[in-house]
């Protein structure tokens, strides 16, 4: 190990831990002597799966009172860097609340950050990061050249989760300085969009509809063969951006990673920015009826063919099977 | 507020329809020709007269940090109903990254004292998608992130925030920035008075020592972050394709038998 001590920013929503942040937990682990989380909120209802994951010690921000967890999460963390105890390194999820916390961190530190991070390798005594570029026809290497913990924001599916057998993380509060007006954004309320069946980040099976389908309406027949092969509904930036589909289920570079045992794209082109989310899945079919789409070069199985006949007989055939 | 200075931040790139390359020795993006309107930044645009407008008057003021005073862009956002626009171009920017841009957008945004920036949530070309909120930080500014809905309701705005599970209604008051994501509006096209008239809305250029910055904070001097190497990713080669003669459904079937998914 070349690195003595890494702090790992925890995303969390009440209870519930990103999965991404455990991924860096684990990564952190292999990389660093000591690894010690930093969240906000109750740290307690999440100790467990935190130390399980690999880290020894949470420090926790404390309630936001309705604040977003940027402002305050930088501020704290920027005010232990400062004040002594600082970090060989930083990860931190390439989430909504990650990107905030980087952005305000990297601000107040006057240190530089790098995102999209899709993998980091030791070397010397740092690390080097990878970054999939041009849809992930290309890999960039990349490290920091001057002194001071670097900050690397990581995409999620860059690692594997692998709980230990480490007991709770035990845990501590850290103070937040005044935020003065960086800090008035509140929140007033918090909307679920329900979606049944599987998540789409964790799902085996992944369908995704893409503009090919032509209207809102046919994207019920994603859904259909989603629900029949257990697995979640994704779609293309396009059709969510159209309004057919809530934003939840993009997939793709401003949208969820993800990484299934198969994953069918339908009537989606293959654009290099879809192509960064979904290009790691174990296999990969897709139906589209140009057969020069970009998808075709990375699909293990192409039908050229037009969705809305392939997909209804496709359903047929599994209705029939169940 | 019956009158709402709004700053969009808007970056002019490379068409991303045509051919993107690093450049060989710097591993810099090669940002010869003519620079575009990021396409991501023409929602915020839209946005911004909108809010203008919904407040009963104001104006949009662009800010944009380009190489070779480059300016189609801009004008694409002028052309839309921008009023003006602040541009910083200056040999010394070659190079800079997030933080030394977010330094330099700070300082020219400063100028305009603005009651609300907007910028996309991330760039086409470049996506680090931390630029705005670095902004913010510098400038001392709360700021809500992946908004996809902003209301003005008099010195505050609500914004409809992405979260994992669905949405939060976050409510901040002015001055702030937002960033929006795609599609929260339908950008206008420019109308041909639009573009006529664009050509004469002033457009005030400033060099790095104008916004009375230090050129060791930008460019490559202070940029702390190096590229090591550029290397083809490993390929995922085409597997078979084939074509749909009616039968095409008994691949995918053949296909998730095989892989023990059904
Ligand atoms: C900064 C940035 C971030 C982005 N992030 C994302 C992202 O996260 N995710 C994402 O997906 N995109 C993203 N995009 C957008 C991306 O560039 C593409 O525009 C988008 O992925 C295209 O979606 P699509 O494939 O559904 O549509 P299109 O590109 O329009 O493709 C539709 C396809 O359907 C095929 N087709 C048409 N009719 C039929 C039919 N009847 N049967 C079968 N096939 C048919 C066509 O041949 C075509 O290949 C991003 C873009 C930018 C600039
Ligand atoms: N050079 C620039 N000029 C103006 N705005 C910029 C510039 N760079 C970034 N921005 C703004 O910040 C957003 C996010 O950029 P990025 O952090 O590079 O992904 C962009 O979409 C713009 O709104």
């Amino acid at each position: 190990m070349t690195l003595n001590v890494i702090w790992v920013v925890v995303d969390r929503t009440g209870d519930k831990v990103a999965t991404v942040s455990l991924e860096l937990l684990s990564k952190a682990r292999q990389l660093a002597t000591t690894v010690e989380a930093v969240t906000w909120g109750d740290p307690s209802q999440i100790a467990e799966v935190v130390g399980a994951h690999g880290a020894q010690t949470m420090h926790s921000v404390g309630d936001l009172g309705g604040g977003l967890p940027g402002p305050a999460v930088g501020a704290a963390i920027a005010d232990q860097v400062r004040s002594g105890s600082s970090p060989d390194a930083i990860f931190i999820p390439q989430t909504y609340n990650g990107r905030d916390i980087a952005g305000r961190l990297s601000a107040r530190l006057d240190r530089p950050v790098l995102t999209n991070i899709v993998d980091v390798e030791e070397s010397g005594s740092g690390l080097i990061t990878e970054h999939a570029i041009f849809g992930g026809t290309e890999v960039l290497r990349a490290s920091f050249t001057a002194a001071g913990p670097g900050l690397f924001v990581i995409r999620a599916k860059s690692f594997a989760a692998e709980p230990g057998t480490d007991g709770a993380a035990t845990t501590d509060n850290w103070n937040v300085p005044d935020l003065a007006s960086t800090g008035a954004a509140k929140i007033i309320s918090s909307h679920v969009e329900e979606s049944e069946g599987p998540k789409l980040d964790e799902a085996p099976v992944v369908v995704s509809g893409g503009r090919g389908l032509g209207d809102a309406a046919s994207y019920q027949l994603i859904e259909n063969v989603a629900k029949l092969l257990k697995g979640a509904a994704g779609a293309s930036r396009a059709i969510v951006d159209a309004g057919w589909v809530p934003y939840s289920h993009q997939v793709g570079q401003t949208g969820k990673t993800v990484k299934p045992t198969v994953y069918i794209a339908c009537g989606i082109s293959g654009a290099t920015q879809h192509m960064v989310g979904m290009k790691n899945s174990k296999n990969i079919i897709a139906i589209n009826k140009d057969q020069e789409a970009p998808i075709f070069s990375i699909a293990d199985l192409g039908i050229v063919g037009d969705v809305k006949k392939v997909l209804p007989q496709l359903i047929e055939a599994l209705e029939k099977r169940n | 507020m019956c009158s709402m200075k709004v700053v969009v931040c808007v970056k002019q790139i490379p068409d991303p329809a045509g051919n993107l390359r690093l450049d060989q020795a710097s591993h810099n993006l090669v940002r010869e020709g003519k620079l575009i309107l990021d396409e991501s930044d023409s929602y915020g645009v839209e946005m911004g007269l909108q809010l203008a407008e919904q407040a009963g008057g104001g104006e949009v003021t662009l800010v944009s940090m380009a190489p070779n005073s480059e300016t189609s862009g801009l004008r694409t956002a002028l052309a839309m109903g921008a009023a003006n626009a602040i541009l910083v171009s200056d040999p010394a920017l070659g190079g800079t990254d997030a933080l030394g841009t977010a330094k330099i957008l700070a300082a020219a945004i400063k100028r305009a004292e603005p009651d609300l920036i907007l910028a996309a949530t991330e760039s086409s070309d470049g996506y680090t998608g931390t630029v705005p909120v670095q902004v913010a930080e510098l400038l001392g500014l709360p700021s809500v992130t992946f908004s996809k809905k902003v209301t003005v309701a008099g010195d505050k705005v609500i914004v409809e925030r992405q979260t994992e599970l669905g949405y939060d209604e976050v409510e901040v008051g002015l001055p702030a920035l937002v960033t929006v994501t795609a599609g929260v509006v339908e950008p206008r096209y420019p109308s041909f008075k639009g573009i006529m008239a664009a050509k004469s809305k002033p457009v005030e250029e400033l060099s790095v020592a104008d916004l009375g910055l230090d050129t060791s904070e930008v460019g490559t001097a202070g940029s702390r972050q190096q590229v090591v190497s550029v290397v083809p990713a490993e390929a995922r080669s085409a597997g078979e394709i084939v074509t749909d003669d009616g039968e095409g459904f008994q691949h995918i079937l053949a296909y998730l038998e095989r892989i023990k998914v059904i």
